[in-house]
């Protein structure tokens, strides 16, 4: 029998070809950074940083906790520099394993207190309402439950969309959980696993709720407004309403931006960070089509959006938010 | 030194089974019990079950009718309805249900999930019955006739039990093709396994829910092979006369010809037309959102580079196995080849969940590289390479390598100028067959795919996940377009075309 040597051979090279296919573009100039918030927010936001800095960026994107449970497996060795969230939980996750490295004071004070955790290890970057959407012709406004608590009740069964396995959802529970205690959110959760019609986003939430599936779903606010920016092409007969009062489902969700403490380049990563919190990257998102809110000190959001303060949110500390409890009670209820 | 290659290969295979098992031994009894008897997994159990059985019946049942319809009887333009039969498989299931519940929202229910997914399914039954009731002697029919039987019972005593092989094989695909499904299921909001382990994934990354979670899919994956080799039973049918079978004489379908024919135009309108005509409304609809070409070449060629890859590093692999099952008969080349298919029955989120987890914990220099991705397409697609090349040792006699060595030549000689070329057009077949499915592999590419690293599949999903669906049209259609050449060649032999 002959040794087929061409084999070995062939399995050489093509192994070898991966490696340098892989080893491509791990230059020293280049941050990676993980993100897990809307792609066209964070490129809007950061662009021209590299013609001011020469920094090079490359960004893996992907979902809240899938990245944040990421970094924490990775530990030491992650590759990634810096640490961009859409949502606060996912962040505090990482900082509690220790992985951040403390923030630039200079950088933190570009954004309000409310923003950011006590810890000063990340820093927000944008922040978002949560909301309730309706379809008018479904449901009268003054019919729409007081607190988002009552979407539970039994009245609510087969009547609400959620995106069961998204990060947004998932830092609602959260704040439900920071604000009610475990008992509460187990309760509520339990209701809505009987009540909620599950969808896969934010997006399919509105789009069914327009068209009439579900009179109600619990979404943030931006999905809604930047479908009215085109003319409401998905959610045109879908409106939105807010609970104020500090009610759970008035929650405001912080975008955090973080350093690794394993990073080989944390000086540009602390740039990074302090200009995705700068001025003119704060006054592109408030003119971007994202309309999600900034968070920059004196920076005014979007027109078309009614000031946060008025909004009336619960008081949060976004730095002690507890995602691995929140996947362990959505388990437990059947929801994920 | 085959042997040790055709072992690490099965290794390799085996790799995604071998972590699932040391992961539950690991976790205990306690955990598993916590993670896996809980209200939830029963939910996506009955989920999972009542799907795979109610597809597996309907793909049966449609591939059973259109397989005699086009094989035995009088039906009309049979060549014609035999390509556009096949032809559903160059629309991969996703790209099925995108089309479907873009325009019909209202079909994410049970009902609907049976109907997209057995549209894309059922040629995976329809193909092996057409071949095999080609392959059917008539002789044995007409002396049943002869003594007495009708025609049905004709077809269920004679018929089925020489196409029971080809059903059952036909149904295990459709089966073992659902338990994998994550793209299609996902839009329909119908939650299997399979979706519940990417919901997990995404929450926990590799946590103890995700992983218990694909244990108890591998299991149902287990169970489905078993089942079907003991349904296959031994009994084997085959001529054993002289002389060649005579053609059929098809049966005339008069009266029928008219329903018949309407019937076939329907499940090929739903199957073909349908996918096609929603993604040509997409891209028009969508058309005045600029098509970003820039974005889809860099794209598509990210996409062909990669499958180029797979494919040289698949057919590679399995070379040292395809050999020795030929060359070296016995129970340990059987045993190493079988454990290939084992590997790739196990579903692509299975596949990618161990991947991800080694390659962080035990060699984390791999981590997120394109080796791993590579190996995850190997062990998901390695049966397609390792049984054209089979097919093609067992058509290369040992002689000319045998003559070649009395006239001098020596062993890598010999390989490179007497089997290699031998061997060329069985390697390239299965090369093509894993370039193919890697094009339009999406679930494992989600997991594994290194940092900026996008493929048709991918941008596809992000885009009709974000319920864009004029952006996504463009990667579908290139989807489309790749896959129909390996559509209509299959469909040209379908007795060799089948592999997985």
């Amino acid at each position: 029998m002959t040794r087929p040597r061409r084999v070995i051979a062939a399995l050489v090279s093509t192994l070898g070809a991966g490696v340098v296919l892989a080893g491509c573009g791990s230059d020293d100039d280049v941050l990676t950074v993980y993100s897990a918030q809307h792609e066209s927010l964070v490129r809007t936001m950061l662009e021209g940083f590299t013609e001011e800095t020469g920094i090079e960026l490359e960004f893996r994107d992907a979902n809240d906790s899938e990245l944040a449970n990421q970094i924490v497996q990775e530990g030491d060795a992650s590759p990634a520099d810096v640490f961009l969230t859409e949502n606060s939980p996912a962040i505090d996750v990482v900082d509690q394993a220790g992985l951040l490295a403390p923030l630039d004071q200079a950088t933190l004070d570009q954004v309000g207190e409310a923003y950011r955790p006590s810890s000063g290890n990340w820093v927000g970057f944008a922040a978002r309402s949560t909301a309730l959407i309706y379809n008018p012709s479904e449901i009268a406004e003054e019919e729409l439950p007081a607190s988002m608590l009552d979407l539970a009740d039994p009245a609510w069964q087969g009547r609400v969309g959620i995106a069961a396995g998204g990060a947004d959802f998932q830092a609602i529970v959260s704040a439900v959980l920071a604000l009610e205690g475990e008992d509460a959110t187990r309760e509520w959760l339990t209701g809505l696993q009987r009540n909620a019609e599950i969808y896969a986003s934010n997006t399919a939430i509105m789009k069914a709720v327009d068209e009439g599936e579900v009179p109600v779903g619990i979404t943030y606010h931006y999905y809604w407004f930047r479908d009215q920016a085109q003319n409401g092409l998905i959610g045109d007969d879908a409106a939105l309403h807010y609970f104020r009062n500090q009610d759970p489902g008035a929650f405001v969700s912080v975008s955090g931006a973080g350093v690794l403490a394993s990073s080989d380049q944390k000086e540009q990563a602390q740039r990074l960070v302090e200009y995705l919190t700068g001025a003119a990257a704060q006054e592109r998102l408030a003119d971007s089509s994202a309309l999600e809110y900034a968070v920059g000190t004196g920076i005014a959001s979007a027109d078309a959006l009614p000031p946060l303060q008025e909004l009336q949110a619960p008081e949060v500390d976004p730095g002690d938010l507890d995602a691995p409890l929140v996947t362990e009670l959505m388990q437990e209820v059947g929801l994920l | 030194m085959t042997l040790a290659l055709a072992v690490a290969v099965a290794a390799l295979a085996l790799l995604p089974l071998g972590y699932i098992a040391w992961y539950t031994a690991d976790i205990g009894w306690t955990g598993v019990r916590e993670l896996v008897f809980r209200p939830r997994v029963g939910e996506l159990l009955w989920n999972t079950t009542r799907l795979v059985v109610g597809t597996v019946a309907c793909c049966a049942v449609l591939g059973l009718a259109a397989a005699w319809l086009v094989a035995r009887s009088s039906v009309p333009g049979r060549r014609v309805w035999h390509v556009l039969l096949v032809a559903p498989l160059a629309v991969p299931a996703f790209v099925n249900s995108y089309a479907w519940i873009s325009l019909l929202p209202g079909l994410d229910t049970y009902a609907g999930a049976l109907l997209v997914v057995t549209l894309s399914y059922f040629p995976f039954v329809y193909l092996p019955l057409a071949a095999a009731f080609r392959g059917l002697d008539p002789a044995l029919e007409e002396t049943a006739r002869g003594l007495g039987l009708s025609g049905w019972a004709v077809f269920l005593r004679v018929q089925l039990p020489q196409l029971r092989v080809a059903l059952l094989g036909g149904s295990l695909l459709v089966a073992l093709h659902l338990l994998a499904e994550f793209g299609a299921l996902q839009m329909l909001r119908y939650p299997t396994f399979t979706t519940a382990i990417y919901d997990q994934y995404r929450a926990t990354f590799n946590g103890p829910g995700a992983t218990m979670l694909a244990g108890v899919l591998v299991l149902l994956c287990l169970v489905l092979l078993v089942a079907e080799l003991r349904l296959r039973g031994r009994r084997g049918y085959a001529r054993t006369g002289r002389g060649a079978a005579r053609p059929v004489r098809p049966v005339a379908l008069r009266a029928f010809t008219g329903p018949v024919l309407l019937g076939l135009a329907v499940l090929v309108a739903l199957a073909l037309l349908v996918p096609l005509g929603s993604l040509g409304y997409w891209m028009v609809a969508g058309a005045d959102a600029a098509l970003d070409w820039a974005a889809l070449a860099g794209t598509t060629g990210t996409t062909l580079a990669l499958a180029a890859a797979a494919a040289a590093a698949t057919t590679a692999l399995a070379l040292p196995t395809g050999w020795l099952a030929v060359r070296a008969r016995g129970r340990l080349s059987t045993l190493l080849e079988r454990s290939t298919y084992l590997g790739s029955a196990v579903p692509g989120i299975v596949v990618a969940l161990a991947l991800v987890t080694l390659s962080v914990r035990v060699t984390p220099w791999l981590y997120q590289t394109m080796p791993v991705l590579l190996a995850a397409y190997a062990i998901l697609f390695l049966p397609r390479a390792i049984v054209t090349v089979r097919a093609a040792v067992e058509q290369t006699a040992p002689l000319y390598d045998d003559v070649a060595a009395s006239l001098g030549s020596s062993a890598g000689d010999r390989l490179r100028r007497v089997t290699l070329p031998l061997l060329a057009p069985g390697i390239g077949a299965g090369a093509a067959l894993v370039f193919l499915a890697v094009v339009t592999e999406l679930t494992a590419t989600l997991l594994l795919a290194p940092t900026g690293t996008t493929t048709l599949a991918t941008a596809f999903w992000s885009a009709s996940s974000a319920l864009d669906y004029g952006a996504a049209a463009p990667y579908a259609v290139v989807m489309v377009l790749l896959s129909a050449p390996a559509t209509v060649l299959l469909s040209s032999d379908a007795r060799r075309g089948l592999t997985t």
